[in-house]
């Protein structure tokens, strides 16, 4: 327990680094996003200086305070939920990320476990059917572990996607039928957006896969030549209870190399969102990034971070939970 | 003291000829015969094990000593099948006598180089246990010292419930000097000698007839290794299993093994009881071996040890692997692979052609042997035999 609270504090620790950079990123780069909003203002009319002062208050960007006052401020907001105000999409940026994190997670969830999941089983079975023709799949883990998450989403568009050019099986577009289906609790809906989901699941499956598939095959690999594992065998265990003595304990530098993964995965579907339209964070940042909407792009920042470091701590849990070392380190 | 008619043409079964083999009259457990092994395939491969034979009486203590890397664990293994890969095992058969039934009847031996997986399953631990020589890597450190008995009883014991598996279990962990309570912990949580008695009490849970020790204290302090060694021999003659004792210490397996066996560069190469062994080693090889160790009281002198390093596996000299280190080496053993034979009027058997027909063995080689009724007392005293006694 104590091992889990000094681990929550480094996390909150964390927490408030992101969040001090994501506040200090769009302070740094050149130009600044109120004289943007200024420029866009003045192109419909004449900007007085209520109308910058206006803007100032709306961007919670006031370039005639100080930075430290900025901040506090800006952290004061945050506590109360207030993000400020999205002029390209026109709302707060709170509500607007709340609209799109139920795609981006439920995307990423049960796309990342099922991806942890079956590539972890694989890499079990290679490792204890070494040598046999399962070890063509090492190639192939290592292909897809190399290719980028972007590409592999146009190939599989260009293969199995309505809008591109061989199969036409799978939709490739947006979350759900935009023209053909009512948003609600009904069964045209929720099919729509899991026939809407498959290509991008399919696409973060595929291309994370590989890294849980060799992580675990070679760390099984080394666990086999354990000790305990030619005491399991010596015992005269079942051959099902001798892999479980070697994959139990193979899944724990894995597990902990999921923290690592997954912060490459939202990386990953950021760009996949963007391929496939997906109504998720990932492809609403591109859209803020595009319109130089400050405030969304923070505000996107900060929650993906919190993602991260969300699914880090759940993977500490699931460790100190599956290791009894780990549960009394001081 | 050669043998006469004997030559390195004899074939291994010749070793069981009537008054030859030092286990006559020994009611054997486990027999390993001709058994090879290879690590790797083809003309790169490393004859770890050639040609090996050993008998392990019923209840007796079977030494087996020799430098890293001269196959004693990998013959230990690959005898009970449990070789890690690239080990091949390329000939030979281990023998299990299990022990008679109740009744009498005799108990069909099993050839556990030929078992299928189903017969091999149902007498590892239950027949043949092995304690390994760091408990921390042989116990299961993601669960209790509890759960890795009680897996291993309900396994082989299907007939116990829960908590006479529990019982069991305890009473076991206070046969080797620790509290029930300690079920409850996880490897990590005790110490380096706690954990191999903890290993050693899992050994005993069956009562297996065989326990394989490879190099059981090697890990730990010389205290703890002297409680644990004491322990164990206390519970063989309790018990009365059957142990072969893998070491490269000499000095230990004096102390408490029945015979010794030393192994060479993957052959087995002098095979005595202990204290003959000991007092009057018959080969260069084990002369050396015993004057690695310094004695604790007498004069000093001088510690030779044995000069050069074992050969490489995969590029043996010819003739016996040991020539190029031997002081002694004559022409022959250039030449010729001397087999593992019997020495005419003892109970030992020695692979040196210096004990072979016309050859004169040097006269530190020949020192009387105190198992064999010797006419005149021993002439030479040995300051380095003494201190273990």
């Amino acid at each position: 327990m104590r091992a889990l609270l000094r681990r929550l504090g480094v996390y909150l620790l964390a927490a408030w680094v992101a969040i001090t950079v994501s506040f200090l990123l769009p302070r740094a780069v050149p130009g600044n996003p109120v004289a943007g909003a200024i420029a866009r203002a003045q192109s419909s009319g004449i900007c007085n200086s209520f109308c910058v002062k206006a803007i100032e208050e709306q961007l919670g960007f006031n370039v005639h305070t100080s930075l430290w006052v900025q901040y506090v401020q800006y952290l004061g907001n945050l506590v109360h939920g207030n993000l400020g105000f999205s002029w390209s999409e026109n709302a707060q940026v709170t509500s607007l990320i709340v609209s799109y994190l139920p795609w981006t997670l439920g995307l990423l969830g049960v796309a990342t476990i099922m991806s942890f999941v079956v590539g972890t089983l694989i890499g079990v079975v290679m490792a204890w059917r070494r040598g046999s023709w399962l070890d063509w799949l090492m190639p192939a883990a290592t292909f897809f572990q190399a290719i980028p998450y972007f590409f592999l989403a146009l190939v599989l568009v260009l293969i199995f996607g309505e809008t591109g050019s061989l199969l036409k099986w799978f939709p490739s577009l947006y979350g759900f039928d935009i023209y053909g289906v009512d948003p609600g609790m009904n069964l045209p809906y929720i099919a729509s957006i899991l026939g809407h989901a498959v290509l991008p699941a399919l696409t973060v499956i595929l291309a994370s896969m590989g890294g849980f598939i060799l992580s675990m095959r070679n760390q099984m690999v080394t666990t086999m030549d354990e000790d305990f594992v030619l005491v399991a065998r010596a015992k005269g265990l079942r051959t099902g209870k001798v892999v479980w003595y070697a994959a139990r304990n193979a899944l724990l530098p894995c597990v902990s190399n999921f923290s690592v993964a997954i912060s490459i995965v939202v990386a990953g579907q950021i760009l996949v969102e963007i391929v496939f339209n997906y109504p998720g964070i990932g492809y609403h940042l591109y859209g803020a990034l595009g319109a130089l909407d400050y405030t969304l792009v923070q505000g996107i920042f900060v929650v993906i971070t919190l993602v991260v470091l969300a699914a880090n701590l759940l993977a500490d849990v699931v460790y100190v939970l599956i290791d009894p070392r780990a549960r009394q380190e001081a | 003291m050669s043998l006469p008619g004997a030559s390195a043409m004899t074939s291994p079964g010749s070793l069981a000829a009537p008054g030859a083999a030092p286990d006559r009259g020994v009611d054997p457990v486990l027999e390993i015969r001709g058994l090879c092994v290879d690590y790797g395939f083809g003309d790169d491969a490393a004859h770890a094990v050639a040609d090996c034979d050993l008998t392990l009486g019923r209840g007796r203590v079977l030494g087996l000593a020799g430098e890293s890397g001269s196959g004693k664990s990998t013959l230990a293994m690959a005898a009970i099948r449990l070789l890690r890969s690239p080990g091949v095992i390329t000939g030979g058969e281990v023998l299990f006598h299990p022990r008679p039934a109740s009744d009498g009847e005799p108990a069909t031996t099993l050839d556990l180089l030929a078992a299928g997986e189903q017969e091999l399953r149902a007498i590892r631990w239950s027949e043949i246990a092995i304690v390994l020589q760091s408990a921390l890597n042989a116990l299961n450190p993601v669960s209790t010292i509890g759960a890795q008995f009680d897996e291993l009883l309900a396994t082989h014991r299907p007939g116990l419930g829960r908590a006479s598996r529990r019982d069991r279990a305890g009473d076991l962990l206070e046969l080797v000097g620790m509290t029930p309570d300690r079920l409850r912990s996880y490897p990590h949580e005790m110490s380096g000698g706690m954990r191999q008695r903890a290993m050693i009490a899992m050994a005993l849970a069956l009562d297996p007839q065989v326990m394989i020790l490879d190099e059981p204290t090697t890990a730990l302090d010389v205290v703890t290794q002297r409680e644990i060694l004491e322990e164990l021999m206390g519970l063989r003659d309790r018990l009365g299993f059957a142990a072969l004792f893998i070491t490269h210490d000499l000095s230990l397996l004096v102390e408490f093994a029945d015979d010794i066996a030393v192994m060479y560069a993957g052959r087995l190469m002098e095979r005595a009881p202990a204290a003959s062994l000991f007092r009057s080693p018959r080969l260069p090889y084990t002369y050396g071996l015993l004057h690695c160790f310094p004695p604790m009281h007498g004069e000093r002198h001088r510690m030779d040890g044995i000069p050069g390093s074992p050969p490489d596996l995969r590029d043996l000299p010819p003739g016996c692997a040991f020539h190029p280190r031997c002081q002694w080496a004559i022409p022959r053993c250039r030449q010729d692979v001397p087999k593992l034979e019997p020495l005419t009027g003892s109970h030992r058997e020695v692979a040196c052609w210096l004990h072979r027909d016309n050859a004169t063995a040097p006269p530190e080689l020949m020192r009387p042997d105190p198992a064999v009724a010797q006419p005149r007392t021993a002439a030479v005293s040995d300051t380095s035999a003494e201190r273990a006694v």
